[in-house]
């Protein structure tokens, strides 16, 4: 009886060294398809197929060969314990304590030295300012580019008239000048013709059943850009948060913790779309000092 | 000698270590050739002194071969002296379970990562600037795209094998991150964390975690519609966090996003150089370490915490971990090339106001959307400053999980009535039904937000309003860990407490019927085959045995360290 540490794994080697071979030859020949197609501009899904069957021929040849054809012991190895001796502790100590103590004994050296080296890493960080780019957090945050009068423009920069959506349509918009803007993006919706006061205090800000709000989710800041019609209402992709348009958008559903600011419209002279002033709060999520710097809407 | 593993004196002959210790194979054809394969003292060969005696399998005139193939290693050695080290090397034993290839598959992925990723710099701009798009993809044409978006577009429809490497990319990925988790898993259930691979723990953890951030800073260049809705999150994410938030956010972005497109440049520089050389390190400590401190092994005949018992290096292991990493590669491959992932080109790129339908982030950053979602609407607002809804779910809540996993290791030792030695057998995951149960109550929480990153496709296929669906998941999330982790105690408490072999492999059960009618059961006696018939485990590397410096105290034999809940 042969010792079966190192014995071929299976009674049938020959079949097993010849299934081997295939698996070879398959991936030799895969090599040939896979030129030949990159020479011809085949497709990528073809050259990835032959891609794989080169490595998939390899790889489930050596395993094979591995498994069945290789000795499998069991074998043993013992460990060493992850530990030293008393002697080897004991040396290690006191050579670092020679060097411990020649620290020691220049008190003020030593801590001038730590001292050193705390403001250096602080002089580190100082540089690192420079990757906030031109901008260091400020209005931005807090005021849109919609003022005092501020025409309303759609993606195309075109000025929206009170003859720019059918009731139940709605619309992205921007302050002029701004298009495209990140901050500024406003849902423009028309629920109806007629004024639709969503919140005391708001009795002015919706001529012609025309709503503007804040496109920025208060979430996390995706573009609320679905406006379900039926149940007047918007709903933002990203964790589905909902807003009743009626009441002011405010948030009936989902995660988002404040309703979107509403902007407040006019209609100018020559019969456009205008801001009577900018948000009267801060738009889109939140963040720490919301609240300190906020001094009221530009007018 | 006072060794208590056989000792191949004769072997000397040949001069050099590494043969000697790959020769065990010779000692066989020595016995053809009729030299004496008796050890110095006399005794018989370890392989004849069982009942049964197995003959030498090579014929002898292969032993003029392997002197040709000796000469490679000798000549290697006659220049860097890499004989010991080599002979270590070769014979270090492996031992077999389907569960360690786990971490194999990530290492392998990672290595197509690398590969695939270089190939692809070749043609990706990592650039936010805006050009007016007229190229080989008609649909796109007189639209406003940036160049990373359009170099990503044209990589994929008009470079021959770029779609395969960018498909095979992201793939990787997610494979990669995949085969991470489920390798965590592994060495939680098993308790491979324990003394003295603690810090091997913390290091993986780090791994997931710059495996995670890298994976989302590589799908978020191509500055598609997606992946930038996916980017403005992220940002909101980084403006939640308390007094620096502002701050943070505008360093790593280069203002507020999406700014004037510097962050494509900045992640594209984290993406393929800095993160790559943080996860090379570490992955280079993660195996340094398992090296030394050798592989863990499950219990079974002549496995002991004292030593690893199983398949040597070269060639086997060698032969079946080079095999998976070409399989890995051809299945990722495949994959590549039949499946479909991230078309970017019918997403289109980024605008700020677009709205992107069908938001999925990558799988693995699935617990972190399912968490926004089901976060009920609060924020806590204080005199003047607030503490915004985004926080909780998406700051604090993954700082906590990965607080606490890096912590378990001690404070898993610090409840545990077991003694505080180091554990190289491992457990099943039966053995600690404490430990068990609480991880596959922690992952069932993990995997119902993972769950909750759907709430729309649910509501969609099982026709229910979405906000019975988020209802659902608000409740179920904290209430079916609680179920399914404690039915995994009480199972994993009856398997420990049931018949010991429970669970192994091919025994047979006999059914009897009693005289009186009843039905009842009597296993068979093991067989071959289940692990009760295998040989004795023989000594490949006799060297490094030293009996003498064992430490009882530190290699004891480790009870089972079960939590006192
Ligand atoms: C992210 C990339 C990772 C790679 C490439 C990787 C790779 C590997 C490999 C190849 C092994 C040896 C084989 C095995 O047992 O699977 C291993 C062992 C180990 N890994 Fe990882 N791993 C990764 C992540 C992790 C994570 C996330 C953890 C845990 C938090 C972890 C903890 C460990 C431990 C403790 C061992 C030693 C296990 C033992 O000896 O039984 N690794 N790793
Ligand atoms: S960003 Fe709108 S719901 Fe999360």
């Amino acid at each position: 009886m042969s010792d079966p540490r190192y014995a071929d794994r299976t009674s049938r080697p020959k079949t097993v060294e010849r299934t081997i071979a295939v698996c070879f030859t398959v991936s030799l020949l895969s090599t040939v398809g896979f030129a030949a197609t990159y020479w011809q501009t085949g497709p990528d899904m073809l050259l990835g197929v032959f891609f794989a069957m080169i490595f998939l021929g390899m790889g489930v040849g050596v395993i094979a060969w591995g498994k069945y054809l290789m000795p499998q012991g069991p074998f043993v190895e013992e460990r060493h314990p992850l530990t030293t001796t008393e002697e080897d502790k004991q040396e290690f100590a006191e050579a670092f304590g020679r060097g411990a103590d020649s620290i020691k004994r220049r008190k003020l050296l030593g801590k001038l030295f730590v001292a050193v080296n705390g403001v250096f890493a602080i002089a580190l960080i100082i540089p690192l300012r420079s990757l906030l780019g031109a901008k260091t957090p400020g209005s931005e945050l807090y005021h849109t580019n919609f003022g005092k009068g501020t025409r309303l423009v759609t993606v195309n920069g075109e000025p929206v008239t009170l003859a720019a959506l059918d009731v139940g349509g709605a619309q992205t918009v921007f302050p002029e000048g701004y298009v495209g803007s990140a901050t500024g993006q406003t849902i423009l919706i028309r629920p109806q013709t007629t004024p639709l006061v969503t919140k005391p205090g708001r009795e002015t800000w919706s001529p012609a059943g025309y709503l503007a709000f804040s496109k920025v989710c208060t979430h996390a800041g995706c573009p609320v850009g679905l406006y379900l019609q039926e149940f007047k209402e918007l709903l933002c992709p990203c964790h589905q948060s909902v807003f009743d348009v009626s009441t002011g958008a405010t948030q009936v559903f989902g995660p988002a913790p404040r309703p979107l600011p509403q902007l407040p419209l006019a209609v100018n002279s020559q019969g456009y779309l205008v801001s009577q002033h900018d948000y009267d709060e801060p738009i889109g999520p939140g963040f720490w000092s919301r609240g300190a710097l906020w001094n009221g809407h530009n007018s | 000698m006072n060794l208590s593993a056989p000792d191949f004196g004769h072997e000397v002959r040949f001069g050099m270590d590494t043969i000697a210790n790959m020769g065990v194979f010779r000692v066989r054809k020595m016995d053809r050739v009729n030299v004496s394969t008796r050890r110095e003292d006399g005794q018989e060969p370890r392989f004849e002194s069982h009942e049964r005696t197995y003959e030498p399998r090579v014929s002898p005139s292969s032993a003029n071969s392997n002197k040709a193939i000796a000469a490679v290693p000798r000549w290697v050695d006659d220049r860097l002296t890499l004989a010991k080290g080599g002979k270590t090397f070769l014979n270090k034993i492996f031992p077999d379970h389907w569960s360690f290839m786990l971490g194999e598959i990530s290492l392998y992925s990672f290595i197509i990562l690398l590969a695939t990723g270089v190939y692809l710099t070749f043609f990706f701009v990592p650039s936010g600037h805006m050009v007016l798009y007229h190229g080989p993809y008609k649909p796109l044409w007189g639209q406003h795209v940036s160049e990373a978006y359009m170099s990503t577009v044209n990589l994929s429809l008009d470079t021959r094998f770029g779609l395969l490497m960018r498909q095979m990319h992201h793939w990787a990925a997610d494979i990669f991150i995949a085969a991470a988790v489920v390798h965590m898993c592994r060495v939680f259930f098993t308790g491979a964390f324990r003394r003295p691979r603690e810090i091997n723990w913390m290091i993986g953890l780090t791994l997931m975690l710059l495996a995670i951030v890298n994976g989302f800073l590589g799908y978020s260049i191509p500055d598609d519609l997606v992946s930038g809705t996916g980017l403005r999150i992220a940002f909101s994410i980084f403006e939640s966090i308390p007094i620096v938030g502002n701050w943070l956010g505008y360093a790593v972005f280069g203002g507020p996003y999406p700014g004037n497109g510097d962050v494509i440049f900045r992640f594209y520089i984290a993406h393929v150089l800095i993160l790559p050389l943080l996860i090379l390190g570490l992955i280079g400590a993660h195996m340094g370490m398992m090296v030394y401190q050798k592989h863990t092994q499950f219990p079974g005949p002549g496995r002991t915490n004292k030593n690893v018992v199983g398949a040597p290096m070269f060639p086997t292991f060698m032969a079946k971990t080079t095999g998976y990493f070409f399989v890995i590669v051809g299945v990722i491959a495949l994959m590549g090339a039949l499946f479909q992932i991230n078309p970017i080109w019918l997403y289109g790129q980024y605008i700020p106001y677009k709205v992107s339908y069908a938001v999925q982030p990558d799988w693995y950053m699935g617990w972190l959307d399912g968490a926004l979602r089901i976060m009920p609407s609060w924020e806590l607002h204080l005199p003047g400053h607030m503490i915004p809804n985004v926080f909780f779910p998406a700051v604090l809540f993954p700082g906590l999980t990965f607080n606490i996993l890096y912590a378990w290791p001690f404070i898993e030792r610090k409840f545990s009535k077991a003694p505080d030695i180091e554990h190289h057998l491992l457990d099943r995951p039966r053995d600690n039904p404490k430990r068990t149960g609480l991880g596959v109550g922690v992952l069932t929480f993990y995997f119902m937000l993972f769950g909750a990153s759907s709430t729309d496709v649910l509501a969609n296929m099982f026709h229910v309003s979405l906000n019975t669906v988020l209802w659902f998941f608000r409740f179920a999330v904290f209430i079916v860990p609680v179920i399914v982790g404690f039915a995994a105690f009480q199972l994993a408490h009856e398997m420990k407490e049931g018949p010991q072999d429970l669970g192994k492999r091919k025994r047979h059960n006999i059914v009897v019927r009693s005289a009186q009618g009843g039905y009842s059961t009597i296993p068979v006696e093991g067989r071959p085959g289940d692990g009760h018939g295998e040989p004795e485990p023989e000594v490949l590397n006799p060297e490094v045995l030293h009996p003498e410096v064992l430490h009882p105290e530190v290699l004891g034999e480790p009870l089972h360290a079960d939590l006192p809940l």
